[in-house]
């Protein structure tokens, strides 16, 4: 087995035995990505000399025992986190060669315990995305089928982990952009409560929804990751000054009496049957580990994606203010005035999508909308989390699909910005709730295409998730599919 | 019409971008769409629901007013697309 297929657990075991080194490891990462990339462009910048140096430094930690889960193990990073030294877009051109002068806290945490980076992830624009498409790099490939999209946002981490171009990868999840790719890319991807893990050096979407979080091979991985990142930090205001849990410890295999509710405003006769498939095999599984299934109301999902597109798109305008061509990043050539320097650097720098929601959002915010949108949109985000409160009384986890469809098509969705946002019905919830998901493997569709399932948890309730989701990986095969490439 | 051309080309001034005229018809059309897909949210009834800024109960996340290093004026300067001395060079901005 190639050293490219081993998850971080495997490979910790390896490294720690002193049977193969980082360096062995990271060079065998960097040539699957010289390998695959041309069919999957998961990367924006691949960084090889400064990842063989880092795995030297991880080799000579490990060899006078100073390691922990994560010394010396490849790691990519969306291209959303800043990392001190290393060029980071954002997958914009108005930060093409913005070069950071300071590290986000999640990386930094992975860096001092001796992780290894091997480069920076493509991504849908800014976040903004759920299809990896609006990428100012060119869109990533699904591999395990390359004219289908990875989803998106954070479309390359997942794709960069079915590729097994690394062993581990941080994508960033707004209103589903961690999960839905893991989901389309057979991946686990764990987007943790608001506030678990520090925003400090991610660059911002959506302030209030935005969250780092884990993309990897198993829940195990998962755990070990999010354990690495999670934590107050005093430079992130939002950040929330809990204790860390010891994730790996709550992974269980049973779920004897675990209640699971299922959301029957989830569960919708339009679902794509390969997905409900899926979930009522998933559901059969559920109960022979020991589960007990409710059925719930989340009377107020079908007000989501309306409310996340007026809350995020208010943000963004507000956060994308800062890319005025003054101080870092694209400035328009020959501008005769500020204002011209303004908009022109913007208009050039941004793309499409990116403006689109700007736009949303200034409307959104502008005077005499203001109450009748942003406002109305955050009552009802009230009323969407008081729908998960209410549900996380009689259970502990909620079941759901990831997304309605396995991965589309390139192009195919991306004339009708409206039926792409729509497609994020699932995710959206959780990120306006400020709580909890998973997305692990839960089958193939007709055409081989992978499809996740969901499980959300209570605020600061990941150990739950962790659990079922670990019981559910390891009473299935599904986590020991890959993709042929 | 839940938006005009004139509206979107309000919009666009206010958040400083420089649509072309393509531009400014395409987005006419679909934030027209977006638009029209919100109302539903005006099927709720949201009289006295307190809207929700911030997804975790938390406030008033203060420091001690100590000083602290910041990232220094060469660090600061580094990305500047246009610099002189220890300056951010821009065009004009008063007439």
């Amino acid at each position: 087995m190639e050293l490219f297929e081993l998850t971080i657990h495997e490979l910790h075991d390896r490294l720690k035995r002193k049977e193969v080194s980082s360096v062995e490891a990271t060079r065998s990462c960097l040539d699957r990505i010289e390998a695959v990339e041309p069919q999957v462009n998961a990367f924006i910048t691949v960084t090889p000399e400064e990842a063989l140096a880092a795995a030297e430094a991880a080799d000579r930690r490990i060899a006078v025992g100073d390691m922990d889960i994560l010394t010396g193990i490849p790691v990519a990073l969306k291209d959303i986190f800043l990392t001190r030294g290393v060029r980071t877009t954002c997958a914009s051109r108005i930060l093409e060669n913005f070069v950071p002068p300071y590290d986000a806290t999640s990386w930094l945490k992975l860096k001092e315990r001796g992780a290894v980076l091997v480069g920076k992830l493509n991504q849908d624009e800014f976040a903004m995305g759920s299809s990896c498409e609006s990428s100012a790099f060119g869109p990533t490939r699904n591999p395990w089928a390359l004219d289908r999209i990875p989803g998106g946002s954070s479309g390359g981490s997942a794709a960069a982990i079915a590729a097994r171009e690394a062993t581990a990868t941080l994508g960033t999840d707004t209103g589903g952009s961690i999960r839905q790719p893991a989901s389309h890319c057979g991946c686990v991807g764990l987007k943790p409560t608001y506030g678990r893990v520090s925003r400090y050096g991610v660059i911002a979407y959506a302030s209030s929804l935005d969250q780092v979080g884990p993309v990897a091979r198993d829940v195990a991985d998962c755990a070990a990751m999010l354990g690495a990142v999670a934590g107050y930090d005093p430079k992130d205001s939002t950040s929330v000054d809990l204790p860390v849990p010891d994730y790996g410890k709550a992974l269980a295999k049973d779920l004897k009496g675990v209640k699971v509710g299922l959301p029957r405003e989830y569960f919708i006769p339009g679902l794509d049957p390969d997905v409900k498939k899926a979930l009522d095999e998933a559901v059969d599984t559920f109960r022979r580990l020991g589960a007990e299934f409710r059925e719930i109301s989340l009377p107020h999902t079908d007000y989501a994606v309306a409310s996340y597109y007026l809350i995020a798109t208010a943000e963004a305008s507000s956060n994308l203010a800062r890319y005025d061509g003054v101080r870092f990043g694209h400035r328009a050539a020959g501008a005769k005035g500020l204002q011209e320097m303004f908009a022109r650097s913007r208009d050039e720098g941004f793309g499409p999508e990116v403006k689109r929601r700007i736009m949303l959002g200034t409307y959104a915010l502008s005077s005499g909308y203001y109450d009748a949108y942003y406002l109305k949109a955050q009552r009802v985000r009230t009323l969407i989390m008081q729908d998960f409160i209410r549900a996380f009384a009689d259970v502990d986890t909620i079941l759901t699909p990831v997304a309605p469809t396995p991965a589309f098509r390139v192009g195919e969705k991306t004339s009708d910005p409206l039926q792409m946002y729509l497609s994020d019905i699932f995710t959206i919830p959780v990120n306006l709730a400020g709580t909890c998901g998973i997305s692990v493997p839960a089958g193939l569709s007709s055409e081989g295409l992978p499809i996740g399932l969901q499980l959300i948890g209570r605020p600061f309730g990941e150990e739950t998730i962790l659990r079922a989701a670990y019981a559910f990986e390891q009473a299935t095969e599904w986590h020991n599919h890959k993709a042929q490439i | 019409m839940k938006i005009t051309q004139a509206e979107v080309e309000h919009v666009a001034h206010l958040a400083r971008l420089e649509l072309t005229d393509e531009e400014k018809e395409t987005f006419t059309g679909q934030m027209d769409a977006i638009l029209a897909y919100v109302e539903k949210l005006n099927e709720l009834d949201t009289s006295g629901i307190v809207p929700t800024a911030h997804a975790v109960p938390m406030e008033n996340a203060f420091r001690d007013d100590v000083e602290t290093p910041s990232i220094g004026v060469e660090n600061a300067l580094a990305n500047a697309p246009d610099r002189v001395d220890g300056f951010f060079r821009v065009p004009k901005v008063i007439e």
